[in-house]
């Protein structure tokens, strides 16, 4: 099923970009598209992160197991929605002026937090291979992928300090993010507890 | 950049005295042309650099005005799109919509505070007190976009001067119609309702500060502030209060929203200045809707010839 399905998944994952080509070849993208676009690209970014987090809730919760299968694709498309949102930024707000882009990473905060989200899926696109899951332990390779929750951390604080007044989007966002976050805590505290109880189990 | 000095009247643009007289008509048949335009007849091409269709109900007698400027007009369709007027929206694109059966008719806008008499005059009343004038302007929002808009209005002045403030006025503060079932984005608390903004007397006295009721040569759109609203062209563009119910004259300096909800970020003067970032983004540059470069930020968004001297001696990054 796996084999027809992520076909399908990629494509819809492309959707979101082939939607704003479309757009800007129609002059559709309203009075100001260089902001459309940077916003458009924001939120997918963010968006694609919050699903590949879902993922494996999902899959524990509806016991669908094949759906780790694109869990990769997932996050590698919110590195590739990522990267469009910060190329916006580099060529068509700052025009590749890098003294500008470090003073505004420097000065900025919700600009420094970006950064950060971003920086924080390097090392996960370049591990993402499975001859790096082999290469680090599947261990080491877990730990290092929960990076991914300090980089949609980070892009929602990102979101947060850069709206003026209108914070909806952002918390809806952040809100999500707070429910796969605690979903995970749930797990680890009671993973703890069953290691605890083990613990005591056989002490007696 | 080159900012050009506005150029004086030429014979050819002066209205002649026929149009001139005429230019009251668009004030009667508001509610005939109104049923017009909603029955699809209002609509009709204007031949203006943009070459849009505009559905508004033409203002007669227009004069140009020497404090025009003479850069290319932004085109009709993205001043009419792209709104920040967080009473409908905080969605650019909403308030063309959410917009559309705002009640322009009837309007009273109150006057009290300092003044000699208070009163609430008519919206046509005050549309009578001097001839529409079209002030062609830069715009530029604090945000970093800018546009260049063909206003109608005539300088707040001429009000001020008819509605008598006494000596000791030192600030004019305008406020915004509070309605939540015709304004939606005021169900929500983004900001403090109803907007307020201010501005010192004698900034609003200065001719270019502008009370402004219609652009492009018609009537203002309601997304754009009808029925009216003021445009104070060298300030960031929140200055410029839209859909105004109440001009008050008072003694102390006036609340202004956006300082209410930010006040490290909005100053009370909150002048176009370059030099004076946002502390979250810099002021340095700004983007002209229909531009792909960003263009450098004039001081005073290029009216620093005009505006400067209200300024002497203040210093401008304290008074942000």
């Amino acid at each position: 099923m796996l084999r027809y399905l992520k076909p399908a998944i990629f494509l819809g994952c492309l959707a979101p970009l082939a939607n704003l080509v479309w757009a800007g070849l129609h002059s559709q993208l309203g009075a100001n598209p260089i902001e459309k676009i940077t916003h458009s690209t924001g939120d997918c970014t963010l968006t694609f992160l919050l699903i590949t987090l879902s993922v494996t809730p999902l899959r524990k919760l509806t016991r669908q197991f094949w759906l780790i299968g694109v869990r990769r694709m997932l996050g590698l498309f919110a590195f590739f929605y990522g990267t469009l949102h910060l190329m916006t930024y580099v060529w068509l707000d700052k025009f590749f002026d890098v003294h500008e882009m470090l003073a505004d990473i420097a000065k900025r905060r919700f600009i420094t937090a970006g950064m950060t989200a971003f920086v924080l899926m390097i090392p996960l696109a370049l591990t993402s291979t499975k001859w790096s899951i082999r290469k680090l332990g599947g261990k080491r390779w877990q730990s290092l992928h929960r990076l991914i929750y300090f980089s949609a951390a980070a892009g929602v604080i990102h979101y947060i300090w850069l709206v003026k007044a209108d914070l909806k989007k952002p918390l809806e966002y952040g809100s999500v993010l707070g429910f796969l976050l605690l979903y995970r805590l749930i797990g680890w505290a009671a993973s703890r507890n069953v290691v605890a109880a083990k613990a005591t189990v056989s002490q007696e | 950049m080159l900012i050009k000095k506005a150029e004086a009247i030429r014979s050819s643009e002066i209205t002649p005295q026929s149009l001139y007289l005429n230019r009251r008509k668009f004030l009667h048949g508001a509610a005939i042309t109104g049923a017009a335009a909603a029955a699809g007849f209002g609509l009709r091409e204007v031949a203006l650099p943009s070459a849009t269709v505009l559905a508004g109900n033409k203002i007669d007698g227009i004069k140009k005005s020497p404090l025009s400027t003479t850069e290319t007009v932004t085109p009709y369709k993205d001043v009419t799109n792209y709104n920040n007027y967080y009473e409908f929206s905080t969605d650019k694109e909403g308030p063309a919509t959410l917009a559309k059966n705002f009640r322009t008719r009837p309007w009273k806008v109150k006057i009290d505070g300092l003044v000699e008499k208070k009163e609430e005059l008519d919206i046509d009343t005050i549309l009578k007190m001097a001839s529409p004038e079209e002030r062609i302007y830069r715009h530029r929002c604090v945000e970093g976009w800018s546009i260049v808009v063909p206003w109608v209005g005539f300088s707040l002045s001429e009000l001020i001067k008819r509605v008598n403030p006494t000596s000791k006025a030192k600030f004019v503060e305008f406020t915004t119609l509070l309605d939540m079932t015709q304004m939606p984005g005021q169900q929500r608390p983004v900001l403090q309702w109803p907007y307020v903004e201010g501005l010192r007397m004698d900034e609003a006295m200065h001719p270019l500060t502008l009370l402004c009721f219609g652009m492009y040569g018609e009537e203002l759109p309601n997304q754009d502030g009808a029925p009216i609203r003021v445009v104070v062209p060298w300030k960031y563009g929140f200055k410029s209060a839209k859909a105004i119910v109440r001009i008050r004259f008072t003694d102390k300096q006036p609340q202004n929203t956006w300082n209410i909800s930010a006040p490290t970020e909005y100053g009370f003067y909150s002048n176009v200045n370059p030099n004076v970032d946002h502390p979250r983004w810099s002021q340095a540059k700004e983007r002209r809707l229909g531009e792909f470069s960003k263009r450098p930020t004039l001081m005073f968004n290029g009216y620093g010839d005009q505006v400067a001297s209200l300024y002497s001696g203040m210093d401008l990054k304290k008074n942000f």
